[in-house]
């Protein structure tokens, strides 16, 4: 049914049952939100989107409230601005002013409303929060003094990961986002998904910072500093450089990494063609012996502690092939160790990550090999490019450049794991060749891509029927193991990605960027399949030649020593 | 083993969320205080994430997350006492035994809590500790009262 509003004195039509926001956004008219999520149930609690509707004399808030035929809306009346200006001094009047010293500065909501509604002095004294900062977490960083209690975070954590650490606790003044008993998060439930920070429009939650340790150990001259960056991240860095976003900008971003100074250059989706090999092994053991079944992926260590944590019966379930991160560290400070006869000790090995989750995953005590551990420090894509920024590369002027070898080339399947379904399709390749041995002709499967939270799929291969189940987010996680708890049976494989989309929208990925930018990045990851030739992770020449002469085969002594590991029941405040 | 708290969850079958508010009021009644071991075991039984029933609990003023102290201090702040300075005996007393209203000290001697009128009002502003009422205390009444059973204290030791 439609309707007819009026906003602004002029006339639109509108959907029965539509908030104003959404009128408002559909016809570019921009009203500020700072509570309001797309899609997700409107809380009302910042009050920042008033509008003004003729016949009213109260201010509404627009996210929340639903046009009625004839409504006339005054969306930038003299009385709506100065409305939302007092929200932002009211906002600003018990914050730290420290813009200077933000993590968020310059890209901070609230920071560009004090701009934009002209807030130049201090009219609103209140008096500062004095919370105290947490540390605990090797992935987040949370201060709670610079939060504006929109509750993004909160909803975040809830409505999409099933993880609910964190609350609106105490009343009031003194109201603030916080974990049971205010315990660190490192005690929490919290998986390190970042997916609250990705939300958050302030500073109030950020990744634990690492570049200056990076730039530390740049600077020490008996370190080889090897470094190995995410598929994700040559689709996802270009935008910050004002280049055109999801542009694969692979080659650029080797020259960059070699100027600031890293001694070696790696590629992740290298380890990811390797994963494969181990992972399809796997499954098809697992199928061949009807055992442990659905197995579940194992690259997100968001969702290895969310299993940890609320799924300890499905541990079995989950692949014990370590992530591709750790793959890659494990085979630098072996195979390319001896290689190039460093030692162990003395290399020290980056890795590059869209993930707050992965600096987590790099400490656990089983993701290292007689002591040391495989990869030594983990920083996300927000600080890769405040690295490159800092050490004044200018990636325009760059000229593209190669991976070093070995592990210098990858298939499009190892590089389409850092979007949800690129796992299974790039597993499906594999698994395909070793049950039937030909080669899977039509690559492409649709029924495993897009931003769905749950897709799912049969495959037929040599007349049994293989069930496939892709997942992102970790509320359809929990979903579907309570579908299989409650005795489904027809899956066999599980893709779960903890962000929803999968890597390329990660909690360590640029702040701000638009449901269309992260898009773009999934476009361009499948433009790279498309058009590359070795689309194959047991083509990869460098995988096989790895295996001859190091590994030997999938799932052999060397492999289980190196390149898998076990998981354990956490006990954590649910 | 079986503990109190696991005994007044049993007392609840069919439980429902709207029955949190008692249920923690029960469980406080019994043991003092909301303990970590009763967040974990009431959130399992409701299936409520503990975050979640931290931040009911820490809506309301009643709760409190530390066991009580040796000498239980409570402060009113009912009109009568509001108006003759309670606040400001909240405020020293607070500043003496460098904890905030709801917590414990350390050692486990003191512990404040703001209670709404306890009906002395002819005595305002009146604090009461385990239950022995003390009136028109002023900040340096309160500073004096303290001393005088931290000596206690040490004497006794
Ligand atoms: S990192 Fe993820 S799990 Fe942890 S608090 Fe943020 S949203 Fe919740
Ligand atoms: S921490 Fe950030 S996202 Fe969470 S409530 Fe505060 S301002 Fe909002
Ligand atoms: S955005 Fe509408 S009330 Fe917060």
């Amino acid at each position: 049914m439609n309707i007819s509003i009026e906003i602004n004195g002029k006339k639109y039509e509108a959907q029965h049952r539509e908030t104003i926001l959404e009128v408002l956004n559909r016809n570019g008219i921009k009203v500020p939100t700072l509570c309001h999520m797309k899609g997700f149930i409107p809380s009302g609690a910042c009050r920042i989107c008033v509008v003004e509707i003729e016949g009213s004399s109260k201010l509404i808030s627009s996210c929340s409230y639903p046009v009625s035929e004839g409504m006339k809306i005054l969306t930038h009346s003299p009385r709506v601005i100065e409305a939302r200006k007092t929200i932002v001094e009211l906002l600003l009047s018990n914050h730290p002013d420290d813009c200077l010293y933000c993590v968020r500065n310059t890209n901070c909501e609230l920071q560009n409303l004090a701009k934009e509604y002209h807030v130049i002095e201090r009219r609103i004294f209140g008096s500062k929060n004095n919370f105290k900062t947490d540390f605990s977490s090797v992935s987040i960083v949370r201060n709670p003094n610079k939060c504006i209690l929109c509750g993004r975070c909160v909803r975040v954590c809830e409505e999409i990961m099933g993880v609910s650490c964190i609350e609106y606790t105490y009343r009031g003044s003194k109201t603030c986002i916080g974990t049971t008993l205010q315990k660190g998060l490192n005690t929490s439930s919290c998986v390190n998904c970042g997916q609250c920070i990705m939300v958050c429009p302030t500073g109030a939650l950020s990744e634990k910072n690492q570049t200056l340790a990076i730039k530390e150990v740049l600077g020490q001259k008996n370190k080889t500093v090897v470094v190995q960056y995410a598929p994700a991240i040559s689709v996802s860095i270009a935008e910050a450089f004002g280049l055109e976003a999801g542009k694969d900008i692979n080659g650029i971003l080797n020259a960059a990494l070699r100027k600031i100074g890293f001694d070696y250059v790696f590629d992740t989706s290298f380890a990811a063609d390797l994963t494969i090999m181990e992972e399809s092994a796997e499954l098809i053991e697992r199928i061949k012996h009807n055992k442990n079944l659905p197995m579940f992926t194992s690259c997100c260590p968001a969702w290895i502690k969310f299993a940890e944590e609320y799924a300890p019966e499905f541990l079995p379930n989950i692949s014990t092939c370590k992530s591709p991160q750790q793959m890659m560290g494990a085979i630098i400070k072996s195979f390319f160790a001896k290689k190039k006869n460093i030692s162990p000790e003395q290399i020290f090995s980056v890795s590059i990550m869209p993930c707050t989750a992965k600096k987590f995953e790099a400490q656990r005590e089983t993701m290292s090999h007689n002591g040391i551990s495989d990869v030594d420090l983990v920083i996300t894509t927000r600080e890769l490019i405040e690295l490159i920024r800092v050490y004044g590369i200018n990636m325009n002027q760059l000229e593209p450049e190669m991976t070093d070898t070995p592990f210098g080339i990858r298939s499009t399947a190892g590089k389409i794991f850092a979007t949800s379904g690129g796992v299974t399709e790039a597993a499906i390749r594999t698994l395909y060749k070793e049950l039937t041995n030909t080669e899977l002709q039509k690559f492409k499967i649709n029924e495993v891509r897009g931003f769905e939270g749950r897709k799912e799929m049969k495959l037929n291969i040599n007349g049994k029927e293989i069930g496939i189940a892709v997942v992102s987010g970790l509320k359809n996680a929990a979903e579907l193991i309570t579908e299989i708890k409650n005795g489904r049976n027809d899956i066999h494989f599980i893709e779960i990605m903890s962000c929803p989309g999968g890597c390329i929208a990660g909690g360590g990925q640029i702040i701000g960027s638009s449901k269309n930018d992260i898009e773009l990045r999934m476009k361009s990851l499948y433009h790279i399949d498309e058009t590359e030739n070795l689309k194959l992770s047991h083509k990869n020449p460098e995988v096989s030649e790895l295996y001859s002469c190091f590994l030997e085969k999938p799932l052999s002594h060397k492999s289980h020593e190196l390149l898998h590991t076990k998981y354990e029941k956490r006990d954590v405040l649910l | 083993m079986k503990t109190k708290i696991d005994e007044i969850l049993e007392k609840y079958e069919n439980i429902e969320r709207d029955s949190l508010i008692p249920l923690l009021q029960e469980i406080q009644e019994s043991q003092g205080y909301i303990s970590e071991e009763a967040i974990v075991k009431t959130g399992k039984k409701l299936q409520i994430p503990t975050s979640k029933i931290y931040g009911v609990a820490t809506f309301y003023n009643q709760f409190r997350f530390e066991p009580i102290g040796k000498y239980h201090i409570q402060v009113c702040r009912g009109t009568a006492c509001h108006v003759l300075g309670s606040a400001t005996v909240l405020q020293e007393l607070e500043s003496i035994l460098k904890i905030k209203a709801g917590q414990t000290t350390r050692d486990g001697l003191f512990s404040i809590e703001v209670v709404a009128c306890i009906g002395a009002c002819g005595l305002a502003p009146v604090i009461s500790i385990n239950g022995e009422f003390f009136a028109n205390v002023t900040s340096e009444k309160i500073r004096e009262i303290i001393n005088n059973y931290r000596s206690k204290e040490i004497n006794h030791e």
